[in-house]
């Protein structure tokens, strides 16, 4: 099975593709075995990432920018990340509906993921897609999400090149700002810019940006009407020039680098939870000491001392 | 007996007589709430009607704010039009389908369109595969045309045609059957739904993106102010957004906003309100909640009457007056015990009446579970035709004016109402709200809250989820379309092609084409295709090249 | 370790346009726990089926009311056999007269929802039906 997945990925077939971002996903540890025989043969696709508040165009933008994209014949694929509800464990995945011009596109893999709540960082498994699907060929990775948390400027983090969307009448919405957007984005995309208020908005940014006070690349702002296509052409261009900047400044090794280095240490948390911590809570001495704890025979912090000395006899 | 007096024995009957009641017996609920999740009174009286002006709020039928009435006799003048909504398979077969109708006692006639029609492809395109004469009757050129109006006499019948991204290319095809007739554009009387909007919103037949749309809505204003003076240019719905899960409110609300979007427009290039206004024209729909829906109705005409003179500053008093059509809800109808869906839809059908609708089409009994039969659809008629005749609702007018529980219920809807299009003001206007897709997520949100409470047994559907009967069997005799429709659709569009004069139709596509580009009215050129038997098809796909397509934006 | 979710692609074929049920279903399938992927409006049976694979779904939910299931329907379970996703759930809701029903179970399509089903019915064959 692995074999025919492995070869089923270099060749490009996108039902194999798929099958292993779920096992990605879903059966780490095979997912696992997956990305080692992968890894060292694999370069990078050149990763994009955008993000914005709800109802500023990304997708629109995402399918015009792809659409681009493959006028130049590149090979893209694109995660859409929504998130997941807390109550329910479930998610509404509704991005692959504005990128209708690309659907139909052979040179195109759409792949909609849930956050699945993370425990505060990243859900693990995107990095690791991003990585299958370099090993499977495509030369751009578009990846979009919604900017409204933590979780997400995480996720927009991993890409080398980070567009953040805003509309005219976002107003308000400028505490997103507050929330880290304003240190990550490279690129800032003004879009529904044929709406009243633009100027004032574009004023905004420019100071917000001033203050951000980024080394070396000064990030642009550019002017979209995604649904007309204005401006597209100048994004993809701007997202060029960035990738040029990188790479000639040798950013783009040291970027991915600390991505890697993030990566890592996610993989190690990662372990460290199901080897660990998980085994722990659903151990005999766990409920023995909620059950002290409950009465107040003793306190948290030194049962976690405990609990940890049993297990790696410190 | 003084007001006070009054005030002192129901707070005592409140309290007491009903208390002691509810404390021996219980309700049948914790709270007893409306549709729209309003918590209702036991008991309305003189009290709850205190604040509304019976002068400025209620008034007389035919005059503003026209509550009660557009018109001063209404009912004891003339019924409301029984216009039942019919169309299926090749124009043939909805030509005989119109003739029973009409032949059984109908007054006004409505055509419904297969999705490819709407949707401006002919039945030759490929998307079309499958869907030919479906849910209603196949038009690629003016030869349907012409056989879907055979014998019928275009100066004595009004038509109201469901149709909205290729509005202008059926109305211009049904002028030209009208001349052909010999009947003149001034004369022909009917509706083109013509209403773009609440395709975004809640029914799917779009074409092209939003601003381009509202430009060949304004053209068709402009076209039929000059060419066809009794022609309703626009029914502006309401139905299909209750259709989709709205709740009464918001129906109300959203058609209102939807129509001052485009008064608005016709206002900004320059067209006098007076103008257009009066030909402008409603859809509704009536749900079970018969008493609710009255107020409803009412609510809807004072409220449109306002906008209309204060808003727009309205001065013929035909601007202000707001005249619909009305269906009995779809989405009432069940599956189960097909049956009771007779006695649902003659209660929506009573509540339309008692609303003051112009014209109505009630539901056939089977609609849940295909296209009506000739059977089923003679029995909605006569459902019609017995409200009319037998129940005596329509000898007087307004008759439940007064009502403390409707005129409270009115007057709540209005300002709920204004609540609504306030919101979307702040938005920019419906377009506007439409794109954030403010209006879609709160019908999303309400179609899934009534949901639940249909699985939490909160709401009660007869056959459904209460008076269930296990083993049913289906009923036997359902409509099915011919599946050869298709074969003999592209085959009548071929014969069609090869007769017709390749050189006009060229000619007149590329008027079509330059209208289009130079922001012309593009009307006219139409008709002018359209008479030399140019296909629906050829001409949207014109409009489509010059005026994009439009992409869906939102969940 | 898994997290897995049941994944469910929720689709329009053809030209209907009455999107209210398969919403409701997707949002009653989220509330159950389930990752669900809403294609949108006029999908063609190779729309549908792309989105299926690259989206590795469990389940297809297919939604038509405009009568056009026969011959849309056949094209999608072909589709999919021809792609190697036939193991694929595929269920359907909307107006299907019940005479078409046992066409539709031939082609493989266990589940049909029509008007009046509860949504939990639906995930409960979900549920029992996917591996």
């Amino acid at each position: 099975m692995m074999k025919e997945l492995l070869e089923g990925i270099k060749n490009g077939n996108e039902r194999k593709i798929a099958q292993a971002i779920t096992i990605i996903e879903n059966h780490r540890n095979m997912g696992f075995k997956l990305l080692k025989k992968l890894y060292r043969e694999t370069s990078l696709a050149y990763l994009v990432g955008i993000t914005g508040p709800p109802g500023s165009g990304k997708s629109t933008l995402t399918d015009k920018i792809v659409s681009k994209w493959r006028e130049k014949d590149l090979k893209v694929a694109v995660i859409a990340i929504d998130p997941t509800s807390q109550f329910s464990g479930g998610a509404l995945l509704g991005d692959r509906i504005r990128m209708s011009n690309v659907s139909t596109d052979r040179g195109v893999f759409i792949r909609s993921m849930a956050t699945r709540g993370s425990l505060g960082g990243l859900n693990p498994a995107i990095y690791d897609t991003v990585l299958l699907l370099s090993a499977a060929g495509y030369d751009y990775i578009l990846i979009e999400t919604v900017g409204v948390g933590q979780n997400e400027v995480d996720i927009v983090d991993l890409a080398d090149t980070t567009l953040v969307v805003t509309v005219p009448e976002a107003g308000d919405e400028i505490q997103t700002f507050k929330a880290g957007l304003m240190e990550v984005g490279d690129i800032f995309v003004l879009n529904k810019s044929d709406r009243p208020g633009v100027d004032k908005m574009q004023l905004t940014l420019e100071q917000m940006i001033n203050l951000a006070d980024k080394e070396g690349w000064e990030p642009p702002i550019v002017k979209t009407v995604a649904t007309k296509k204005d401006g597209i052409e100048n994004l993809t261009n701007k997202i060029d020039e960035h990738k040029n900047y990188l790479e000639e400044s040798k950013l783009l090794e040291d970027n991915r680098e600390e991505v890697m280095r993030r990566q890592l240490i996610n993989l190690l948390e990662e372990k460290v939870l199901a080897r660990i911590v998980n085994p722990i809570k659903s151990s005999a001495e766990f409920t023995d000491k909620m059950k002290k704890i409950k009465e107040v025979k003793k306190d948290p912090y030194t049962a976690a001392e405990e609990l940890l000395a049993d297990k790696f006899q410190i | 007996m003084s007001d006070k007096e009054y005030k002192k024995k129901e707070k005592n009957w409140r309290e007491g007589t009903y208390k002691n009641t509810v404390d021996s017996y219980g309700e049948r609920k914790e709270e007893f709430k409306t549709d729209t999740g309003v918590k209702l009174d036991p008991l309305y009286t003189k009290s709850d009607i205190e604040d509304i002006d019976e002068k400025e709020d209620i008034g007389f039928p035919g005059e503003y704010p026209f509550t009660r009435g557009v018109y001063p006799t209404m009912y004891r003048s003339r019924l409301w039009t029984m216009r039942q909504y019919a169309g299926f398979g090749t124009a043939e077969e909805t030509n005989e389908r119109f003739r029973y109708l009409l032949d059984q006692g109908q007054t006004g006639l409505s055509v419904a369109f297969d999705l490819p029609t709407q949707i401006g492809y002919d039945s030759d395109n490929e998307l079309a595969q499958g869907e030919v004469g479906k849910v209603g009757v196949a038009i690629d050129t003016l030869a349907d045309m012409e056989t879907l109006f055979d014998q019928i006499p275009l100066d004595k019948v009004s038509t109201s045609m469901t149709i909205n991204a290729p509005a202008g290319v059926l109305l211009a095809m049904y002028i030209v059957v009208a001349e052909k007739q010999g009947v003149d554009p001034e004369e022909i009387a009917g509706t083109i739904q013509n209403d773009i909007l609440k395709e975004y919103i809640a029914r799917g037949t779009y074409i092209y993106p939003p601003e381009e749309s509202l430009k060949l809505i304004t053209d068709i204003f402009e076209y039929c102010s000059k060419n066809t003076p009794r022609w309703n240019t626009i029914s502006i719905s309401g139905y299909h957004i209750r259709e989709a899960g709205s709740d009464a409110v918001q129906e109300l609300a959203f058609t209102l906003a939807d129509g001052i979007e485009y008064v608005q427009k016709a206002v900004d290039i320059g067209m006098d309100v007076d103008d257009f206004a009066p030909r402008l024209s409603f859809f509704f729909n009536a749900q079970m909640n018969l008493l609710e829906e009255v107020a409803k109705f009412r609510a809807a005409r004072r409220l449109w009457a306002e906008i209309m003179e204060e808003r727009f500053g309205a001065k013929k008093e035909k601007s202000k007056m707001l005249r619909f059509h009305t269906q009995t809800a779809g989405a009432a109808l069940t599956a189960q015990q097909p049956m009771n869906n007779i006695m649902r839809v003659t209660l929506q059908a009573l509540a339309a009446a008692l609303g003051g609708t112009q014209s109505l089409h009630t539901n056939s009994y089977d609609e849940a579970l295909s296209l009506p039969t000739e059977e089923s659809v003679k029995i909605a008629l006569r459902t019609q035709q017995l409200i009319a005749h037998e129940s005596g609702v329509a000898d007087t007018i307004d008759p439940l004016a007064g009502s403390y529980y409707v005129e409270n219920m009115t007057d709540r809807f209005v300002k709920e109402a204004k609540e609504y299009i306030d919101k979307i003001d702040e938005f920019g206007g419906m377009a506007e709200a439409i794109e954030a897709g403010y209006v879609q997520r709160e019908i999303q949100d309400s179609a899934y809250k009534y949901q639940k409470k249909i699985e939490e047994k909160e709401r009660v559907v007869v056959g459904v989820n209460e008076f269930v009967e296990e083993d049913e069997k289906a009923k036997a005799d359902i409509m099915k379309v011919d599946e050869k429709v298709e074969q003999s659709q592209k085959e009548k569009l071929n014969e069609v092609k090869e007769k017709r004069d390749s050189e006009a139709v060229k000619k007149h596509l590329k008027e079509i084409r330059k209208a289009a580009e130079n922001g012309d009215n593009v009307m006219y050129p139409i008709v002018d295709a359209v008479r030399e038997y140019a296909s629906l098809g050829e001409i949207s796909n014109v409009l489509r090249d010059v005026y994009g397509e439009y992409e869906a934006q939102n969940f | 370790m898994s997290d897995k979710r049941i994944k469910v692609l929720i689709a329009k074929p053809g030209l209907d346009g009455h999107d209210r049920g398969a919403k409701v279903i997707a949002r009653g399938l989220k509330e159950a726990g389930m990752e669900v992927v809403y294609t949108g409006l006029r999908k063609t049976p190779d729309d549908i089926v792309r989105a299926a694979i690259q989206e590795d779904v469990d389940v297809i939910g297919l939604s038509i009311l405009s009568g056009a299931h026969k011959h849309l329907f056949p094209e999608v379970m072909k589709k999919l056999k021809e792609e190697g996703a036939g193991d694929v759930v595929v269920i359907s809701g909307g107006i299907i007269p019940e005479e078409d029903h046992q066409f539709l179970k031939d082609l493989g399509i266990e589940g049909i929802f029509t008007p009046g089903t509860p949504i939990k019915e639906i995930v409960d064959f979900i549920e029992e039906n996917v591996n």
